[in-house]
């Protein structure tokens, strides 16, 4: 049985105050229960709370509140966190209620949600919470009724002494619970021994979503709260010269206009501190509407920035020198100067064998390039925060994926101390990457300072989508050498973008291949760029699983077959030590998917795909017929491998989810640049996946095994852009390089 | 529709011409004092304080500010208030008064939300399909539910949601 200490982070396991006192807080974050109760039922619960750490806290009636660290964006973790802590506590699920924990990195470690790494992170400590609590609580239990710790068992929230026959739900001991030291070490369950974990729990949210209950950061509200909204530049390359308000401060409900600086000169971003436009102005009144109306008639000129070169301390901590051209891009500009880069020599990150010479040699050499554009996010919920400052103290609500890395930026910008800043986390109307850089929380807080008063600020639709923090374009060459036996005997990627590479050398088919050599390169742009679901992957996967298809045609061999030799060579005698993936799971993937689709026996045009990222393993094997030019994904197939699944039927959920996703943005997803500006600034321009587009089924099967558990908010999303463009092939005779697959007017075929 | 236009017409020459409109929201009346052009959704959410009616893109594009006015599915991100005086307005708060329409309990059922935030409008969609319609198509569920986006891609469960819906009458 695992042994683990009872430590978060580099801190000891806190333990709290024992006495929470009559009531609970109930706060704007709902409480979300795992049956569905009434409200009624949910408030007449305890009279009193007993704190036994940051995490827990129990009622006297035998209740338990799960106050869950990570915030929520659609992944499903303020069910899956309070799985595992519900767990090792050994607690009947129905009996549980979950509070979204605030920012306090102290008692809640890292509260990031991102990377797919919620799961990963929080695997062994939740566990322990509810580990340390179970101990006390037997500890307790052993302690009022003399008997060795040893004799005392729990079952589903009650506490057991078998001889004597006694028994006491969690409730009765919580009190003295709450006074028992907190063990150095406790022991873990065995996976055999789980009950909550590994089976499907429902969605602790789920009733207050159906019925509309208020929980994302657009529907904070609180007395005498103003609206504000944001004008910022029309174009990249532009910045704030100056404002007339003068029509604007005589209209009915406006309070206020302000220009907002967020950043001062002296301080140093990090990799986070993303912002295209830190100057901007702001329109602050009474309700939504009236500002909307009131920035319509705002007059705001802008000119141009100059070059400039930041100094940023990326995610490794080291500061890093970025340049920022001055200027107006365009989407034209940026494929003319990514041929001129694409043709000469790279930087070489990664070379194997000696790949010049393998090339030389060859008796065919196929060459491909594919590329796709920037991308906008488009979450649901456009960006918007809550912020009240007073004083040097400053109080959010907003939704966002890593508070901890606004805290800097918010410090500096309002001249208020980092533990004077108090920030709820409230539900996010999804994120993909794009709440992870949350300048429109440091833009609230600077509104509302200047205001003083609270204050909410909320995005256009136009204004999420117009202001930046993209997906980058990306473009990649693949050239393979094949002797005159068709043999593969050489690979060389040479890829790049704006502005970043979304190169990952060392993953497959590195280490499968003798000679293989990997370039990159990269265009300086002043467009802002950041983390999109499963970034850098997005691209290069659905490139390289398009070479493959098309290299396994060219060799004459099954796609699949093709793929699982050349992982077999990666796992018996791989090339090179730096490769970043197991060859076997990646094949167990590729297994699974081609058994469970009938590889093989069924026809069709299907087209498959496997690839790894932020641990997981997932491969796709898609079916599509293709009417009046309408592509129709008939049935998807996906395989994955990410370890234990702690809550099945919500892991399925996410594997739809990035799938349709993932199918949406490879057919339609597209955000062009004409002079600076984005070219689309709504639904009606930018088109997104509907329902008649989504596939029409998708079946999700995960490999079993042991492994501890990696994530699935992002995995699920790469292969499907490979796996949909070779089908496309299968059905059209034509390959895909350039997405979107299908631009607004185009048909298929 | 004659009314629409004879009240943009108007906003053109009193553009802030507050007004007071009587409301009758899931069975119960507000007034509410505002520009007449205020679209409904601003006023539910903020005047009202029912936020279970989502802002997506404010242009009747995405489907997320979907509520029933006289049971037939609307986007109220563009309806002027005025338009809605004097009718039946429902919104997700008041499908049903714990959750337990037919729609509400298909969604749970399939555990159909990811973030959450466009299905309140599609869950109104839904019911008023349904209402019209008690057995759809597949094909008549993918018109209908078109002009309803979501970034998560819950389509396939929304889907099947409909037809338990449906089955469950
Ligand atoms: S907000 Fe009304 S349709 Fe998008
Ligand atoms: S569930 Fe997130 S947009 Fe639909």
């Amino acid at each position: 049985m695992p042994q683990i200490k009872t430590v978060v982070g580099r801190r000891s396991f806190l333990k709290s105050t024992a006495m929470a006192g009559g009531g609970m807080m109930l706060g704007f974050s709902w409480l979300a229960s795992c049956q569905p109760l009434s409200e009624e039922e949910v408030l007449a619960m305890p009279d009193v709370w007993f704190d036994i750490n940051s995490y827990l806290k129990i009622g006297d009636n035998g209740v338990v509140s799960i106050l869950t660290p990570n915030p929520e964006f659609g992944q499903n973790i303020r069910t899956s966190m309070p799985m595992l802590i519900a767990e090792e506590l050994d607690m009947d699920w129905q009996k549980i209620v979950v509070e979204q924990a605030p920012y306090h990195p102290e008692k809640y470690g890292f509260q990031f949600t991102g990377g797919s790494s919620g799961i990963r992170t929080r695997w062994e400590s939740l566990r322990m919470v509810g580990a340390t609590a179970r101990y006390m609580l037997r500890q307790a239990a052993a302690q009022t009724w003399g008997v060795p710790l040893e004799e005392v068992s729990t079952d589903a929230g009650t506490l057991y002494h078998q001889a004597s026959g006694k028994s006491a739900h969690y409730g009765e001991m919580a009190s003295a619970a709450a006074d028992i030291p907190v063990p150095e070490e406790v022991k873990l369950k065995e996976i055999s021994e789980f009950k909550i974990v590994g089976k499907s729990h429902k969605n602790v949210d789920g009733k207050n979503i159906v019925t509309g209950k208020p929980m994302f950061g657009m529907d904070y509200k609180e007395e005498g709260m103003l609206i504000a909204m944001l004008e910022h530049p029309p174009a990249f390359g532009l910045t704030l010269k100056a404002v007339d308000d003068s029509a604007v401060r005589a209209m009915p409900g406006v309070v206020d206009v302000v220009t907002v600086r967020c950043y001062p000169e002296s301080y140093e971003k990090a990799s986070f501190d993303v912002n295209a436009f830190p100057e901007t102005v702001a329109i602050v009144g009474r309700s939504t509407w009236e500002v909307m109306q009131a920035k319509k008639k705002l007059q705001v000129s802008w000119e141009p920035i100059v070059s400039r070169t930041e100094f940023v301390t990326n995610f490794g901590g080291v500061k890093e020198a970025v340049s920022i051209p001055a200027g107006l891009e365009s989407t034209e500009g940026h494929r003319a100067a990514m041929e001129a880069l694409a043709a000469k020599p790279g930087k070489v990150v990664r070379r194997d064998g000696n790949p010049e010479a393998a090339f030389k040699k060859a008796a065919k050499v196929i060459e491909r390039t594919y590329s796709a554009p920037f991308l906008a996010h488009n979450c649901m919920e456009p960006l918007n925060a809550f912020a009240h400052v007073s004083g040097d103290k400053a109080r959010i609500a907003a939704p966002i994926q890593i508070p901890a890395f606004v805290i800097p930026a918010l410090s500096a910008s309002l001249g208020v101390p980092a533990e004077n800043i108090s920030m709820e986390l409230t539900r996010m109307g999804g994120g993909f990457g794009r709440k992870a850089y949350a300048h429109y929380v440091v833009e609230a807080a600077l509104i509302s300072q200047k205001v003083d008063a609270p204050v909410k600020l909320i995005y256009t639709r136009e204004d999420d989508m117009t202001n930046g923090v993209y997906r980058p374009a990306y473009q990649a060459t693949y050239r393979a050498a094949l002797d005159e036996n068709n043999n593969l005997i050489a690979l060389h990627i040479k890829a790049g973008g704006v502005p970043e590479s979304p190169l990952f050398a060392n993953r497959f088919p590195a280490g499968a291949i003798d000679n293989y050599m990997a370039e990159e390169w990269k265009i300086d742009s002043n467009i802002t760029i950041g983390a999109f679901r499963a970034p850098r992957s997005n691209f290069i996967a659905g490139a390289e699983q398009s070479f493959l298809d098309e290299l396994a045609e060219e060799m004459g061999k099954d796609p699949i077959a093709f793929r699982l030799d050349l992982l077999k060579r990666a796992k018996e005698n791989p090339v090179g030590e730096t490769n970043e993936y197991e060859a076997d799971r990646l094949i167990g993937v590729l297994e699974l998917v081609r058994d469970k689709s009938g590889w093989g026996d069924k026809k069709g045009n299907r087209g498959v795909s496997a690839y790894f990222c932020h641990q997981t393993y997932a491969a796709n094997v898609l079916d599509i017929r293709v009417e009046d030019g309408k592509p129709i994904v008939e049935k998807v197939y996906c395989a994955i491998d990410c370890g234990v699944v702690v809550n099945p039927d919500a892991a399925r959920n996410m594997a739809e989810g990035a799938v349709t996703d993932g199918i949406g943005n490879a057919l339609f997803g597209e955000m062009p640049f004409r002079e600076g500006a984005p070219v689309k600034n709504n639904f009606h321009n930018y088109r997104m996946i509907r329902m008649n587009e989504a596939p029409k089924d998708i079946e999700v099967h995960f490999v079993e095994n042991e492994v501890n558990p990696t994530g699935m908010g992002e995995p699920p999303f790469p292969p499907v852009f490979g796996a949909l463009s070779n089908a496309l092939y299968q059905a059209t005779g034509k390959r895909h390089y350039h997405q979107p697959f299908l631009g607004e007017e185009q048909v298929i075929g | 529709m004659e009314f629409l236009c004879k009240n943009s017409f108007s906003s053109t020459y009193l553009p802030f011409n507050m007004a007071t409109i009587d409301l009758h929201v899931n069975g119960k009346k507000h007034q509410v004092a505002v520009d007449p052009n205020t679209p409904l959704l601003w006023v539910l959410r903020d005047h009202i304080g029912l936020a279970g009616t989502k802002y997506g893109c404010g242009v009747a594009q995405c489907g997320a500010c979907t509520v029933h006015l006289d049971g037939e599915a609307m986007r109220s991100c563009v309806l002027p208030v005025s338009a809605a005086a004097d009718k039946k307005i429902t919104t997700i708060e008041g499908l049903s008064e714990h959750g337990e329409h037919p729609v509400q309990k298909a969604w749970l059922e399939h555990d159909v939300a990811q973030c959450g935030y466009c299905q309140s409008g599609q869950i109104m969609q839904a019911a008023a399909l349904l209402k019209n319609n008690a057995n759809p198509t597949d094909e008549e569920i993918e018109t209908a539910m078109q002009g309803n986006i979501c970034r998560c891609g819950t389509y396939t469960r929304i889907k099947a949601a409909i037809k338990t819906a449906a089955s469950l009458g």
